[in-house]
């Protein structure tokens, strides 16, 4: 009977892993070394990290916006077509959240990132890389640049966009890391979804995920940048015996750490009537992805309330870390129209 | 660190730490661990430890490893398992713990090869800074992880909904809700009169779809009800359910979509 044999090559590769990412030392006050860290981050790139509704520490915070309608002519707006709910939690033995969640529902974006290092940096790292994504998008993924592209040439466009951010954000981070002690070390792990045409473009980093839920039947579309992951894919481990593992969190790819990050990006079709989760691993650690089907189907009317039972629910397993979920509901298709008729109609719109 | 407990009929011969990336086993002395049998295949097993993880791959001896009495070409370690490898046992111990290290062995971190970073340490270094206090003695971790071993408190006590964090480890403590006492409703009017629905799944949701739903949920510290979708809103006892969860307490009369029910925990 033939086994595979441990992988040589992945032993070679993985195994002297360097821990990099220690915490530095003893915080002391730390509200004092988020404060040094946020100037130095807002000397440096403007005041986009300020308004961070996440960004408080010690307290419990769960924000949830719900996505207003407004009108826009032509296609279906994004706005009337998906309802994004958003709810983040520091969790029952964390004092602070260093996770951060920001939605842009007028063009369809949603970003979640999970930060880490250091004792308030992490949080830093996580508001950054929102912040700088979420508005870079907001300026590079404009009607002016897409509206006469084919469906095909958006998705590409969104792609290369996507990345394009991502640097962007890697960067920024990477640099305020470098220049400020406070923040040395610090990094973020990244989801985010662009919805356009009836698709959406994912991109992601570490180990934060995307799941969708089409037809009851819940699907993970990211595969987590871990150590856990390739440890599967390489036959080392069984997805079963993972849960036991006792090298969870260990990310092999974090925006911030390298100057250099490249996000893996997919192009996935929409369909009306899905639904999208992202998440940071505090949730999907502290439950089985069964009962967040279980929960997204009994509660799916009420997608308030979905969000708040799956944060609890994380919580009630023992709330180990930072719990953020964000729902992205398609009430309705968004097609982009094309062609003559489409322009008539935009002119009397 | 995972250690391994080497023993023949029952005498123990020595305690090899897994220190190393590759800890080889065999009958020739180059072994990292030789045991001087004929049972013995010169080279007969490896143990491969990632961090904190050990596997053990028999390396296609002619007598074979077993792993608690089955045999194994490859397997995962877990804590007490025990290695046979002919007359000899290897009883593997790895007190890390799964879920409840402290704090900071939790977070998340980025791992990197070596090429990119500076200078090599031991292979397994733990993690965090404070691994180094706690890798000798990792049995005393627990006192310092933010989860007590003692089961929480009756539930059936009035905890309020949202317990403060000081009261987190007892949550921690029960992850399953084993402690939860088990509980069912009872139809009391309409159609269903008299049937009893089990409250067995975290999540049970009542009503009429489209008219009038709630959900009851199954939770460390008891039973709450809320509201999920319909103009009117459910009552309990006769008082309307507010926008919150609400915690149900023994034969509580409950009423949606038309339907009287009663709340009630098993004896």
């Amino acid at each position: 009977m033939a086994f595979a044999r441990f992988p040589k090559s992945f032993l070679k590769n993985n195994f002297k892993l360097l821990l990099l990412q220690v915490f530095n030392g003893f915080g002391w006050t730390l509200s004092g070394r988020k404060e040094r860290c946020l100037n130095t981050a807002k000397r440096l790139y403007g005041s986009d990290v300020d308004n961070q509704d996440q960004m408080q520490t010690g307290v419990r915070n769960a924000v949830a916006h719900r996505t207003r309608n407004a009108s826009s002519g032509g296609s279906v707006a994004l706005t009337d077509a998906l309802q994004i709910i958003s709810v983040s939690d520091p969790g029952r033995v964390r004092g602070h959240n260093e996770d951060c969640v920001e939605s842009r529902p007028d063009i369809g974006v949603v970003v979640l990132a999970d930060g880490m290092g250091g004792y308030n940096a992490g949080e830093v790292a996580s508001g950054m890389a929102t912040s700088s994504i979420a508005s870079g998008l907001a300026r590079a993924w404009t009607k002016a640049r897409i509206g006469k592209l084919s469906r095909e040439d958006a998705a590409a466009l969104s792609q290369s966009i996507l990345q394009e951010q991502v640097s962007i954000a890697n960067r920024a981070i990477y640099d305020t890391a470098q220049k400020d002690p406070q923040c040395a070390g610090m990094g973020t792990t990244l989801v985010v979804c662009v919805y356009y045409d009836n698709f959406l473009t994912v991109g992601h980093i570490g180990d934060s995920r995307l799941y969708r839920m089409r037809n009851d039947a819940l699907e993970q579309l990211t595969r987590d940048h871990s150590l856990l992951q390739e440890q599967i894919d390489s036959g080392l481990i069984t997805k079963e015996d993972a849960r036991q593992s006792h090298n969870k969190n260990l990310v092999t790819r974090a925006l911030g750490i390298d100057p250099e990050v490249e996000a893996e990006i997919h192009t996935y079709d929409v369909v009306e009537g899905d639904i999208y989760l992202l998440c940071s691993d505090g949730l999907n650690d502290m439950i089985e992805d069964e009962e967040i089907q279980m929960t997204m189907i009994a509660l799916r009317t009420n997608l308030d309330l979905t969000a708040q039972q799956l944060v609890q629910a994380a919580n009630d397993a023992g709330g180990r870390d930072n719990v953020s979920v964000m729902l992205v509901n398609v009430l309705k298709s968004f097609p982009v129209e094309r062609g003559f008729w489409a322009k008539v109609k935009s002119l009397f719109a | 660190m995972a250690k391994l407990i080497l023993s023949v009929d029952g005498t123990v011969l020595k305690e090899i730490s897994l220190a190393k990336e590759r800890t080889t086993l065999g009958r020739k002395p180059h072994n990292d661990i030789q045991v001087d049998n004929l049972a013995v295949s010169g080279e007969h097993a490896a143990i491969i430890t990632i961090l904190n993880d050990s596997f053990i791959e028999d390396l296609n001896s002619t007598n074979g490893t077993l792993v608690n009495g089955k045999p194994i070409k490859k397997h995962f370690l877990q804590n007490n398992d025990v290695i046979e490898i002919g007359k000899h046992k290897l009883k593997y111990f790895n007190d890390t713990p799964v879920q409840n290290a402290a704090a900071d062995f939790e977070r998340t971190m980025i791992i990197r090869k070596p090429s990119a970073a500076a200078p090599m340490a031991a292979p397994a270094s733990p993690p965090p800074p404070s691994g180094a206090a706690l890798s000798d003695t990792l049995t005393n971790m627990r006192p310092m992880a933010a989860t007590p071993a003692v089961p929480p408190p009756a539930p059936s006590a009035a905890v309020p909904a949202v317990a403060p964090p000081a009261a987190a480890p007892a949550a921690a403590a029960a992850p399953t809700a084993g402690a939860v006492r088990e509980a069912a409703i009872q139809v009391l009017s309409g159609a269903a009169a008299g049937r009893t629905l089990d409250l067995t799944k975290n999540l049970t949701t009542i009503g009429k779809p489209g008219v009038q739903v709630a959900v009851i949920t199954r939770r460390p510290n008891g039973f709450f009800i809320t509201h999920v979708e319909g103009t009117l809103f459910p009552t309990i006892n006769g008082a309307t359910l507010g926008g919150q969860a609400q915690q149900l307490n023994d034969h509580d009369l409950i009423e949606i979509a038309g339907v009287k029910m009663e709340f009630f925990f098993k004896p």
